[in-house]
């Protein structure tokens, strides 16, 4: 009996080197097969091909604050066309001595942004702290009052421009969005079909051509006199845009309410509005929140539509800078400049939404 | 005071108030929000109207005869100048139609090569793809489009110097020439057989699933028509006298001759649609698979399936249930982003129809054209589609 408790007497024996640690890694994951063997190579030769090369022209051979003379002698990357441009690039016309402003306001929209990010801070307050810091931001980039001298919102640009753009853009197209998405699940004949039409034929056109048509038509509906500012405009095609994709989304999360709620509220004795507002939304629209976040991040990337009607957002401002002469020739730094912004915006909310996902679906 | 009574119930009894009544309360909304839609509407058509008389804007589409008397870049059909807006325009739409038919194609098949290989086993391969799905999902098409098209006319050298990737194909700042077999009769009947081919497999697939139902036995359908695919243009090909000349394009003064010739608008906005769309079709595509359980795969194996036949009849049909709907929309956004078009210089439908507005001052009638075809062919492409997706719809019992 006393043997069964004892020892073994052969010492263990470990795994053979080629199945664990690095070498069991690189066998496990990248040469596993023949057919993943040849993957691996064709893939670390085009790695190869491409990326000391890049290595080289980005970083080695780059120049950051050199002048363009000196850019156009080397032949690596001229990063100096952002760091000597950044002020016009980020602000367009805004005046220089007032750029803290959108500064200012970037940065509150960049700590309101954070603190939605964590979900156990979201209360009633929340939506007031929004609605609140909207507010600041506006009369930050407005000006008008204690001091603050008047800045036209024809003279905005840049980066705050294309964040406007995006945010009052989904502001304002979200409850829209989501009174077509009743329309369409109406039972009046006449609201649904007008819902249908409007949701269908919006989602069936290009966004530029909306944005030709606030840009060219929309001044021939106003009586004469009136005029409209060209943002203003183009953030109403924006709205009008995106509240047809909200409503589509919004209408699976209406969708996915199962019929005993509707019943339920009915034999409550609520009435549509209370239904709607009491019961059905809020379970709706929590449902639909990582949808949302991705119309919010396509909302984003479309702002930069803006440019072929000309409006200085942030890709204006990087290609009026191009077409200086002196500094022309450097747009794949100016460009990878500008996707670096986009892409790190955008991943912060694709990453969020991603992780809102995985939350709810608890 | 006791007349009043009876005259309260009474009422109560026979209706209840308007404001309780569902049946009118939903008449009167819908007269409501018609009257609103209509007095809008009519609203902005008067001042539209008085204000096109104040600027002498002439409206209609007289303009569709007159002489367009500008360039365009490239077309399918012949066209100069001295042709009229509405060939300018078929010629713009047939730009727009080419670049949104090769898009597509080149966007499901690299859409799916990096969905596939989202899902590889190979560490190396899986990260590759997820690095390209993220960063391109991230940056806007249009910045895309410009950067694709900056490379092209800025960093590209001029022909004299083209960068030759592989034989036959150069890039240079006036886009990418490739080298093509000389034009020869022979062609023309590989492209009838493969017809013949398409039309014989069909008829193929029939009878075997009919056979196959009666009788139990199965027939090769799929190595069949692969062979009858390969074959009987190679036989066509070999009758018609085995013509192996290539057009190779050559340099001659500035430029190529000869082969075909992609202009660097045109490539720059393939480029830009292709890989853009392909990162949306590649998650799409991933989400597809991964969304037939492997409690599937198992059962067939156990049923002694081969793996090809498991692909084939088990998780094909359930992934593709999942990936047609959102596969359509992200065809249709192709369509539509190839708009974005007018900003690099191809004259697609957009382009074209922009530069006619300039034109004439029929800024309306442009643009209400510009809506039209674009949901002229997202409303065809949704039909289709959802005639697919019926097809392919799970039945039920």
């Amino acid at each position: 009996m006393t043997a069964h408790s004892t020892k073994p007497a052969y010492p263990e024996i470990k795994p053979p080197v080629t199945s664990i640690g690095l070498i069991g890694w690189i066998r496990a994951n990248l040469f596993n097969s023949w057919f993943n063997s040849i993957l691996t190579l064709l893939v670390l030769a085009g790695l190869y091909k491409i990326v000391p090369p890049f290595v080289k022209w980005a970083f080695i051979d780059s120049l950051w604050t050199s002048s363009s003379a000196e850019c156009h002698a080397s032949g690596g990357a001229c990063w100096s066309i952002i760091t000597a441009n950044i002020r016009f690039i980020l602000f367009g016309f805004y005046p220089p001595s007032e750029q803290w402003r959108p500064l200012a306001a970037i940065i509150l929209l960049v700590v309101m942004l954070l603190v939605t990010r964590n979900r156990t801070w979201w209360h009633r307050s929340l939506l007031w702290a929004w609605a609140a810091a909207l507010l600041v931001m506006w009369t930050l980039m407005r000006g008008g009052f204690i001091g603050l001298t008047t800045v036209e919102s024809t003279q905005w640009g840049g980066l705050p421009l294309t964040l406007v753009l995006a945010i009052f853009g989904l502001t304002a197209a979200y409850p829209l969005g989501v009174i077509l998405a009743l329309g369409r699940q109406s039972r009046m004949p006449a609201i649904k079909a007008l819902c249908i039409i409007y949701i269908e034929l919006i989602r069936g056109v290009p966004l530029i051509s909306l944005l030709f048509m606030s840009s060219v038509i929309f001044p021939l509906f106003l009586p004469e006199g009136v005029t409209v500012n060209k943002i203003v405009r183009a953030q109403a095609a924006i709205i009008l845009f995106t509240a047809a994709y909200i409503a589509e989304v919004v209408r699976g999360g209406l969708q996915a309410v199962p019929k005993g709620q509707f019943e339920a509220a009915d034999s409550l004795g609520l009435t549509y509005f209370q239904t709607m507002r009491l019961v059905v939304l809020p379970q709706a629209l929590k449902i639909v929140i990582p949808p949302t976040v991705s119309i919010l991040i396509s909302a984003f990337k479309d702002t930069s539509l803006v440019v072929i009607i000309a409006l200085y957002d942030i890709l204006k401002t990087t290609q009026a800078t191009l077409s200086n002469p002196k500094w022309m020739g450097f747009s794949t730094e100016a460009y990878i400049f500008l996707a670096v912004i986009y892409f790190v915006s955008c991943f912060f909310m694709s990453d969020w939404s991603r992780r809102l996902e995985k939350d709810l679906s608890i | 005071m006791q007349q009043q009574v009876p005259s309260i119930s009474q009422t109560s009894e026979a209706k209840t108030s308007f404001w309780h009544d569902p049946d009118r309360l939903a008449v009167f909304y819908q007269a409501l929000a018609l009257a609103v839609v209509i007095l809008v509407g009519y609203y902005l058509f008067t001042n539209t109207l008085t204000n096109l008389e104040r600027q002498n804007i002439a409206t209609g589409f007289g303009f569709f005869g007159k002489e367009a008397a500008f360039e365009i870049g490239e077309s399918l059909i012949s066209y100069s100048a001295a042709d009229t807006y509405a060939r300018a325009l078929l010629a713009g739409v047939l730009n727009t139609l080419k670049v949104a038919v090769i898009g597509i194609i080149l966007t499901v098949v690299l859409g799916t090569i990096v969905g596939i290989a989202r899902l590889s086993s190979n560490w190396l391969v899986s990260r590759t793809a997820a690095i390209y799905t993220e960063v391109l999902q991230d940056i806007p098409v249009l910045l895309q489009l410009f950067f694709w098209y900056a490379i092209f006319y800025e960093i590209l050298p001029s022909p004299r110097q083209a960068v030759n990737p592989f034989s036959g194909v150069f890039l240079s700042n006036r886009g990418m020439v490739m080298g093509v077999p000389e034009s020869h009769p022979a062609h023309i009947g590989m492209l009838v057989a493969f017809a013949a081919g398409c039309v014989a497999i069909w008829i193929l697939r029939r009878w075997a699933r009919k056979r196959q139902e009666e009788t139990g036995r199965i027939f090769p359908v799929f190595r069949t028509s692969v062979a009858l695919l390969l074959a009987l243009p190679v036989l066509a090909w070999v009758t018609g006298g085995a013509p192996t000349a290539m057009d190779v394009p050559e340099l001659r003064g500035f430029n190529f001759v000869g082969g075909i010739n992609f202009s660097p608008e045109f490539a720059a906005l393939l480029l830009g649609l292709v890989l853009y769309t392909a990162a949306f079709v590649a998650e799409i595509v991933r989400a597809g698979i991964q969304s037939v359980s492997h409690g599937q795969t198992e059962a067939a194996m156990s049923l002694g399936l081969r793996p090809g036949k498991i692909l084939q009849l088990v998780i094909l049909p359930q992934a593709l249930r999942v990936i047609v709907p959102p596969l359509t929309s992200q065809m249709l956004n192709l369509t539509k982003n190839s708009s974005l078009a007018v900003a690099i210089g191809y004259p697609d439908f957009v382009s074209v129809a922009n530069t006619t507005i300039n034109q004439t001052g029929q800024a309306i009638e442009g643009i209400a054209m510009i809506m039209a075809v674009y949901l002229f062919f997202s409303l065809t492409t949704s039909a289709f589609m959802n005639w697919y997706n019926k097809k392919v719809k799970l039945v039920e019992r």
